[in-house]
């Protein structure tokens, strides 16, 4: 019972940035049917910016975050505008070329500005683990599921009712006629990027957090997994994404405690293909037929 | 208020709009009738800005609409019914109406603009959290409809509103028109249904294969030999 609790709030707590992640991969494919492959290298540009943050400028871990999350959202606007943008109109394949064009562009500009050697992330954060019977919770874990779990809350609250959030999804519908209303198309295609690269800096930091090293192609791994997070859940639709997420991360967790670590991405992926065979559209996902 | 000259329009090579010139003036019901294929919604696309003209001039409210961002129309007072309704079928009925005025952001004006609507489509008050996804073909055109008024325009255009209705709904729907008119709002209407739109419109343009080929009086229009043949069927 120890063990499976344990390997249950491990799971959460990857599973949580998986479904942190993810939400920036389902949010942009919603609104501009794209697969944003740069969006797991928007992870390593998070937690080099948060590492610059705290060693170069000496601030503390909380503002650190603040400033990833600037960056993060920089970078992932202008990546639109100029890569993406232009290709708008153009077969889909192209874009999504372009978007494994700009991981590799990201992974390489990164390894030459600070090499391919990986980086320690120092967070020293001493709160004692909570404990409750047999099962002793981590502070660093506790604070990722939570966080998460808030942020997935406050994401929602901004879809359903704001008037960004409305007019995202008035976008994702048709963006013909959420033009006929007035809605600026450019804008809230930038709000989607940003706001999906702000949940992947914090990602970022929390991911850190569980494995403290920063390294030019840390993106790519739980970039994968978000990714298939988020179509296991139903591409497109975000409570889909938090979770696909969080059975990810219980999944391989749950495997690696009771099976074999080797055998944890097999066993994620073996879940990913079943689901996709018996319910294409992912968990949540509707199904599709195509207009005529 | 809408003026229109020697516009055309391509699709890649294919010349789908010719020299076409036409006005709407303040207060009128003016309608565009022809077969499918003449251009009629191509003609709307362009002066929303959807597509773009190779030549030919856009004014409304005597500003060239090729200087304004699509997304700005709706500012000036032009308000597009799309073809086809395409309300956000995801959304409530409610949230489609809200969208209609996202450039008001004004909460008192907006209730009221939501009275305004209910008072010309009581269903839509029924309705108002259900999924516009879930309306029937008339409820959707209504809600396009509301959500296109919802913008306060001082034109309305309305793409086929009558695609896909059973006579009945569209009778009802063209003495909606017929109201929006009569409150002050300039219509535009593009219809296949060229008996409903002449019987509603002051004035009317009979469009085939890209070219307007006659214009005048809608009444008139309806007792004119030729479009009695070609769009009136008898």
């Amino acid at each position: 019972m120890t063990l499976f609790l344990n390997q249950l709030i491990n799971g959460l707590q990857i599973g949580s940035i998986y479904a942190l992640i993810a939400l920036g991969y389902t949010m942009v494919y919603g609104i501009v049917k794209l697969i944003n492959f740069a969006h797991g290298d928007i992870i390593m540009v998070g937690a080099y910016a948060a590492l610059l943050a705290m060693t170069g400028l000496g601030v503390p871990f909380y503002i650190a975050i603040v400033i990833s999350m600037i960056v993060c959202v920089v970078v992932g606007v202008v990546i639109e505008r100029v890569a993406y943008k232009p290709l708008r109109s153009s077969p889909r394949i192209s874009s999504l070329i372009t978007a494994i064009g700009v991981s590799l562009f990201l992974q390489n500009l990164a390894q030459t500005i600070f090499s391919a050697t990986p980086k320690p992330f120092d967070v020293k954060i001493s709160v004692a683990p909570i404990v409750i019977g047999d099962v002793s919770i981590n502070f660093t874990t506790l604070i990722t599921i939570v966080v998460s779990l808030l942020l997935m809350a406050l994401l929602q609250f901004i879809v359903k009712s704001t008037r960004t959030g409305k007019a995202m999804r008035a976008v994702s519908e048709d963006m013909g006629a959420a033009q006929l209303m007035g809605i600026n198309v450019n804008n809230t295609i930038s709000a989607t990027f940003a706001i999906g690269c702000a949940l992947a800096a914090i990602g970022a930091v929390l991911y850190c957090m569980a494995y403290p090293q920063v390294k030019p192609t840390m993106g790519s791994l739980p970039g994968l997994k978000a990714f298939i997070a988020a179509v296991l859940g139903g591409i497109g639709i975000i409570p889909g994404a938090m979770l696909g997420g969080l059975i990810m991360g219980v999944a391989e967790s749950m495997t690696k405690g009771y099976i074999s670590s080797q055998l944890a991405d097999a066993v994620v992926y073996g879940i990913l293909i079943f689901v996709l065979l018996v319910k294409p559209a992912g968990l949540l996902g509707k199904k599709t037929s195509e207009k005529v | 208020m809408l003026k229109v000259e020697n516009l055309n329009v391509f699709y890649g090579a294919i010349h789908a709009l010719h020299d076409i010139s036409f006005q709407v003036n303040k207060g009128e019901i003016v309608t565009l009738i022809g077969a499918n294929g003449a251009g009629k919604t191509t003609t709307l696309h362009t002066i929303s800005g959807l597509l773009r003209q190779k030549s030919g001039v856009i004014t409304f409210k005597d500003k060239n609409l090729a200087a304004v961002h699509p997304h700005k129309l709706v500012t000036l007072g032009l308000s597009q019914v799309p073809e086809g309704r395409r309300v956000f079928a995801q959304m409530s009925v409610l949230e489609n109406l809200e969208m209609g005025a996202y450039i008001r952001k004004n909460a008192n004006e907006m209730k009221n603009d939501l009275e305004m609507v209910f008072s010309h489509f009581p269903r839509l008050k029924e309705r108002v959290k259900q999924l516009a996804g879930t309306l029937s073909g008339g409820e959707q055109q209504m809600l396009a409809m509301g959500r296109a008024l919802m913008s306060h325009p001082d034109l309305l255009m309305l793409d086929e509103p009558s695609m896909g209705l059973s006579p009945i709904l569209v009778q009802e729907i063209f003495s909606i028109i017929q109201d929006v008119n009569k409150v002050g709002t300039t219509i535009l209407l593009v219809e296949q249904n060229a008996n409903m739109a002449l019987s509603i419109a002051n004035r009317a343009y009979v469009l085939e294969t890209g070219r307007i080929v006659m214009e005048g009086n809608a009444r008139e229009l309806m007792s004119n030999d030729d479009v009695r043949k070609a769009y009136l069927g008898s």
